[in-house]
């Protein structure tokens, strides 16, 4: 061991540790802290003189003053290479499943285990050549994992030219093989794995350069893909106060989203939700491929009892692998749920340190922390001329459902659409509880852009019409502002409103959406002929029915054109011809 | 090992300063003095100062007391022998027995694996309507009764604890009331639950630290009895007591307030105590349930609010009755899918039109005219309020479901219900239009 890169300890203050040191240390280095025969993994965040202030990812109790604290001289760091796809891991990547193997029901501090497999055997097979020359991120062969081609890259870290002196043949490999070997400029040979490692605070940036995200990104939700649109490449974010169906709505979009690679991170939240995922997911099918789900998720878990310094690295770990994946021309969605949390962690850790506060207690930085985050988003071409993507969606849990919060303030000015969740909504049971007239998106809709401000049109009137009704009475408001009011509510019910737990309703594909949307725009700008309003509202309950029945048949079914001729039928019963 | 410390520099609130060495963080020390003999625990160490936080209270504490370290930190006894005790929050026994000393396990233990959970499938049947049909309890939820002072939280603790088949009920007291502790161990006593129940008890009158200690002696007991594959059904009353307790140190300590006063780990430490809920997989499970009070009825509070982040739905208590707004169990789609082939419907329907009636109401108060389709709607709300929401009605789901299409069919007619045409033909009244 390096006898010379170690501390002793001054000072424990929950899960902050003063340690004064005689060499050397780097800001974000890992550090252990050694407790008997355990270590307790940590990261330096401050150094004043010879004391660095280290956050420890484990509970600290036990700890005594002059302990020795072990610096590593590394920056927190995943494992890349192929075997990350339907892993389930904790904030600093650990193997979950492989961690209940060895320790049982509890998360034991201090035993910390490999990322990925090392005694698997992938086929290999080379792509590039010796004498080829390559830089960081380019392509030297695959793997194959699942459906995809994982390719082995030359590593992240190598700066400048390489030129390739060896390659292995194809053939089964484990991952610590050497599979090839490159000389860069000055000489200097150096042996390349299946593996590598990358600090996970810097993000990888071996592509060509960023692109605008013009495609949608589908993700089976009405609300979203039609009225507020999140593109491949983009980012959302999903604030609501509790209670709102943040959670059922980021599991509905990581369930039916069109993206290759989905990495879930748990941050902060429920234990119970990551495990309905992780006992779901690979038993659900993906349309796509016929695969399980599983099968192009990652989920990273660090729920709200586990240590809250392994909280703030989680979204890193996450947005770190989606790059990874990224890098070999993929759609990655990463799913954040709950950024709020994130920030909170960032809030002890800053309390700890005695810095002075910003806004409710906030570190000052907060803003630019959340603003390089979602950054780490985006559509790239990359070096050998292919396209890769990482979308970001964010739920945010605002303290009181109050969005004026410093989180939700500081993400929305940096993210590409605002999915707000309404209080209002869910209490109505209307899902998901998107705000129609609150949210906003600045990506391109599926729809035509004529139909939709026409339908956003007649949201906003059937508001005020209904803001109107409740002060001057149904009695005093004019039937054709109550049928206007009617039809909002109808779009409302038939198309907004979505059933998750239904499988047909629960997810709509892009081309029903467009096929739906027209017979709803149809129904909008039709003028109908009542004799009074008690008819009209009768009317558009017979025609809602109609419609939800429709909505939950198979699309294109038998029963599909049958209860869509219900439909045109009952919408012609009372249209007046113009 | 157990060396004495003479030398107290320091006495602020709660928190007594000594200086020593070769002291664990989180350890335990007992003070003792003229006054007799306290726990304290470490919370902080610097350089060669030692923070305590004194179980009992600094009062009294002199600088001249004895500190002596223990070299463990908390403890607790997880015995077959705890059940139909009651303890205080520091352990101690509150019903003049002997003291329980075997079997001794820290609190406060690492959080469960995830891969180690399974998803909560069996519902906890409560025999309320508004719970069993609208809000359905599943076994290991932790839920929060969020109410108010001068409500029959505590009651509804007790019913649901009396009715709920478990194997272990344990309760937790922080700022209890002596009469409601009384009430909870009577109505223990009467339906013959004492000798499966643990009491933890903090009462208004005993010392502010021992508030915090409650939720981590009872889950600590409550896990080693999952382990043995018991199904425990945890009570917590009032966690806003437990949180105000924290915040009490944390200004003491001079951390710096995020919201209100309260530390900025608030969520993590309530995620800490409520992410105990667990159902084992291969073991058994715990349930919590939390009676969490609103400061001036507000649920932006920082306590209701970020317990409604941390918990898997809550119930509002109001006016005596739990209250279908804002009331909710985000457990009840694993099990109310499975219960009968209506019950979402049903659930789902009669909230609707209960959310229309409140509209209603409010058009009626300001003075207009009220339509035919609004008088449908008076009639559902009463009757509504009436055979489901009071308090008092003690039906199984089955009946509970049944009554719901009742009322529905007593009000509307099949067409304005906007329930899927195929559900109508199966349950509707046979008798009814």
């Amino acid at each position: 061991m390096l006898e010379n890169n170690t501390g002793r300890i001054v000072g424990v203050n929950g899960n902050m540790l003063t340690v004064e040191f005689e060499t050397a240390v780097t800001q974000n280095e890992v550090a252990f802290a050694v407790l008997g025969d355990i270590r307790l993994k940590a990261e330096v965040i401050r150094v004043r003189g010879n004391r660095a202030d280290l956050q420890v990812y484990e509970n600290t109790a036990g700890l005594r003053i002059g302990d020795t604290v072990e610096f590593t001289n590394d920056l927190l760091s995943v494992e890349l290479g192929p075997g990350l796809l339907t892993q389930v891991y904790d904030g600093l990547q650990n193997p979950l499943n492989k961690l209940a193997e060895k320790s049982g029901f509890f998360l034991q501090r201090g035993v910390y285990m490999h990322a990925l497999d090392y005694e698997r055997e992938w086929e290999f097979t080379p792509l590039a050549k010796v004498g080829d020359r390559l830089s960081a991120g380019s392509y030297i062969g695959y793997v194959p994992e699942g459906i995809f081609k994982h390719y082995i890259m030359l590593p992240f870290l190598f700066r400048g030219t390489w030129e390739l002196t060896d390659v292995a043949a194809p053939g089964p490999h484990k991952l610590l093989d050497c599979v090839a070997k490159a000389k860069n400029e000055k000489g200097e040979i150096r042996e390349i794995t299946m593996v590598q490692k990358w600090p996970v605070k810097i993000p990888i940036s071996c592509y060509k350069e960023k692109l605008m995200p013009v495609n949608p990104l589908t993700t089976q939700q009405r609300i979203i893909d039609t009225f507020f649109p999140v593109a491949q490449g983009g980012t959302f974010c999903t604030p609501g106060p509790f209670g709102a169906g943040k959670t059922v709505l980021q599991h509905a979009i990581s369930q039916h989203a069109e993206a290759d690679v989905v990495i879930i991170a748990a941050c902060g939240e429920r234990a119970g939700e990551v495990v309905e995922i992780l006992r779901e997911f690979p038993h659900l099918e993906d349309p796509r491929t016929g695969k399980s789900l599983m099968d192009r998720s990652i989920i990273i878990c660090n729920t709200s009892s586990m240590p809250v310094a392994a909280r703030e690295a989680s979204v890193y770990t996450a947005v770190t692998l989606a790059e990874y994946y990224r890098q070999m021309g993929l759609n990655c969605l990463l799913l954040a749920d709950s950024t709020s949390r994130w920030a909170q962690a960032l809030r002890e850790m800053s309390g700890r340190l005695e810095e002075i506060p910003g806004e409710e207690a906030f570190p000052a930085y907060l803003e630019s922390l959340i603003a390089s985050f979602y950054e780490r988003a985006g559509l790239v071409r990359l070096n050998d001329g292919g396209q890769g993507s990482i979308t970001i969606g964010g739920s945010v849990s605002p303290a009181g459902g109050n969005f004026e919060e410093p989180v939700t303030q500081a993400t929305l000015k940096v993210v590409g659409a605002f999915l707000g969740l309404s209080r209002e909504r869910s209490s109505a049971r209307r899902f998901p509880a998107i705000h129609p007239l609150d949210s906003w998106s600045k990506y391109k809709s599926i729809v035509e852009p004529e139909k939709l401000a026409y339908a956003k049109h007649i949201l906003r009137r059937g508001n005020e019409v209904n803001q109107m009704m409740k002060v001057v009475g149904e009695e005093g408001t004019h039937i054709d502002d109550f049928v206007i009011y009617l039809k909002s509510e109808f779009i409302d019910f038939v198309y907004l409103q979505q059933n998750t737990f239904d499988k047909v309703d629960g997810a709509t594909s892009r081309e029903r959406q467009v096929y739906m949307f027209d017979k709803v725009i149809h129904v909008l700008k039709s003028t109908f002929k009542f004799e009074d309003k008690e008819v009209a509202r009768r009317y558009f309950l017979e025609l809602r029915l109609a419609f939800t029945n429709l909505n939950y048949a198979e699309f294109q079914s038998a029963r599909f054109r049958e209860l869509e001729k219900a439909v045109d039928e009952k919408i012609s019963e009372r249209k007046e011809n113009a | 090992m157990r060396k004495v410390y003479h030398k107290i520099i320091q006495i602020a609130g709660n928190v007594i300063t000594v200086e020593a060495d070769n002291v664990g963080y989180n350890d335990l020390a007992e003070v003792t003095g003229a006054r007799g003999t306290s726990l304290a625990q470490v919370i902080r160490l610097q350089d060669g100062k030692v923070f305590l936080q004194v179980f009992t209270g600094s009062r009294g504490v002199s600088t001249g007391d004895e500190v002596r370290f223990l070299g463990h930190p908390m403890r607790v006894s997880a015995s077959e022998n705890l059940l139909g005790r009651i303890f205080t929050g520091a352990g101690r026994p509150r019903d003049g027995r002997p003291a329980i000393n075997d079997d001794m396990i820290d609190i406060g233990g690492p959080s469960v694996n995830p891969a180690k959970r399974i998803i909560p499938r069996k519902m906890i049947r409560t025999g309320i309507p508004m719970i069993d049909v609208f809000n359905t309890l599943v076994e290991s939820q932790k839920l929060p009764i969020f109410s108010v002072a001068g409500e029959p939280y505590n009651e509804l603790l007790s019913r649901i604890a009396m009715q709920a088949e478990v194997d272990v009920i344990i309760l937790g007291g922080m700022g209890l009331k002596y009469d409601d502790y009384l009430a909870f161990r009577n109505t223990l006593d009467e339906h013959g639950a004492l000798s499966r129940s643990v009491l933890f008890i903090h009462t208004a009158s005993d010392p502010i630290v021992e508030c915090m200690l409650v939720p981590d002696m009872c889950l600590a007991v409550a896990e080693q009895y999952a382990l043995q594959n018991k199904r425990v059904l945890v009570l917590l009353t009032d966690m806003t007591n437990f949180a105000d307790a924290m915040k009490e140190i944390a200004i003491t300590m001079e951390q710096i307030p995020s919201n209100r006063g309260y530390p900025g780990d608030l969520y993590s430490q309530l995620a800490a105590r409520y992410e105990k809920a667990v159902d084992f997989d291969g073991a058994g499970s715990i349930t919590i349930l939390a009676v969490t009070t609103m400061p001036g009825d507000d649920v932006t509070h920082p306590v209701p609010d970020n317990t409604g982040y941390i918990t898997e739905g809550q119930f509002y208590l109001k006016n005596g009755r739990i209250e279908p707004f804002g009331s909710l169990s985000r457990l009840k789609q694993q099990v109310n899918g499975r219960t009968r082939a209506d019950h979402r419907a049903i659930m789902d329907t009669m909230i609707r039109f209960y959310a229309d009636y409140k509209e209603t109401i409010e058009k009626q108060s300001m003075g207009f005219q009220m339509s035919a389709w609004d008088r449908k709607l008076l009639k559902y709300g009463r009757l509504f309020e009436e055979k489901m929401m009071d308090l008092s009605v003690n039906i199984p789901l089955e009946e509970a479901l049944d009554l719901g299409w009742k009322i529905l069919a007593e009000c509307f007619d099949k067409t304005e219900t906007g329930i899927k045409s195929d559900m109508i033909d199966e349950f509707w009244p046979k008798d009814a239009n």
